[in-house]
């Protein structure tokens, strides 16, 4: 940590220029969990609101955009149990089939000739590729709601399905079922756009 | 017989808590079989790689 500001009431300079630097990522990581624009400005403001107002308290024992990081998630949690609490949230039942995922086996269980997976190429490649990125969110977009939620729950704010469970209210199986179909849908999706895109 | 769409949900299951011994069995058993299920497999991993690749881009310092 190389700025002397920690000791001040507010945030010196040093730290409202990354706290602005910082921002658009908020954002877009706001926005991949809510799904709604406003809903994730107001939850990235209320993170950079209290980054400044418990500015003292930020000891440096880890990053700076690390803390802040950790406020926009307990934020985003905080939305989530509250659109649980009152309803906003669709049910999320595992006992329909879903199409989607239907249509990329046969009867039989084995592969669709259409769906078949098809090799992506080197791992450590594609996460450098910025249009891989722009695929990626585009095919979280796609996803329906209630998959969106329990996937990105998981596999971007890294909670287990445990916690996942005990937010939305959900059983473990279920959560299960539904990272199974949001692994799915996003691994086809992205296929397509990917191999399939126009562009590279 | 296990088939591909159950062999993905195992590969899927594998990445939130340790399969059964069975399981691990008929799950390598039929990726030893079918090239589609191994790049399947190969691509939840890469969406998984890629959820650490968000978090630890959020974290990284401009500094
Ligand atoms: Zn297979």
């Amino acid at each position: 940590m190389t700025d002397d500001t920690s000791r001040d009431v507010a945030p010196g300079t040093t730290r409202m220029q990354r706290l602005s630097t910082l921002r658009p990522r908020l954002l877009s990581f706001a926005r991949m969990h809510l799904r709604d624009n406003a809903m994730a400005e107001d939850a990235v403001q209320e993170a950079l609101m209290a980054a400044i107002e418990k500015d003292a308290t930020f000891a440096g024992r880890s990053g700076y955009e690390t803390w802040v990081f950790g406020i926009l998630k307990y934020k985003i949690l905080d939305i989530m149990r509250h659109q649980k609490r009152q309803g906003r949230l669709q049910p999320l039942e595992d006992e329909s089939d879903d199409d989607a995922v239907d249509r990329q086996f046969q009867l039989n269980g084995r592969w669709n000739d259409a769906s078949r997976p098809d090799r992506w190429g080197n791992p450590d490649t594609l996460l450098d590729n910025q249009h891989f990125w722009k695929v990626f969110d585009a095919c979280m977009v796609a996803l329906p709601d209630k998959i969106a939620r329990v996937f990105s729950m998981r596999e971007l704010m890294d909670l287990s399905t445990d916690e996942i469970c005990e937010i939305l209210e959900i059983k473990e199986n279920n959560c299960w079922v539904i990272l199974h179909r949001a692994r799915l849908r996003l691994r086809q999706c992205i296929e397509e756009g990917w191999l399939k895109g126009d562009s590279r | 017989m296990m088939m591909c769409k159950e062999a993905t949900r195992l590969m899927s299951l594998r990445l939130e808590q340790p399969l059964t011994p069975r399981e691990k069995l008929s799950l390598r058993f039929h990726l030893a079989m079918c090239g589609a299920c191994r790049e399947c497999d190969k691509q939840f991993t890469l969406l998984h790689r890629a959820g650490e690749k968000v978090r630890s881009d959020m974290e990284k310092s401009d500094q």
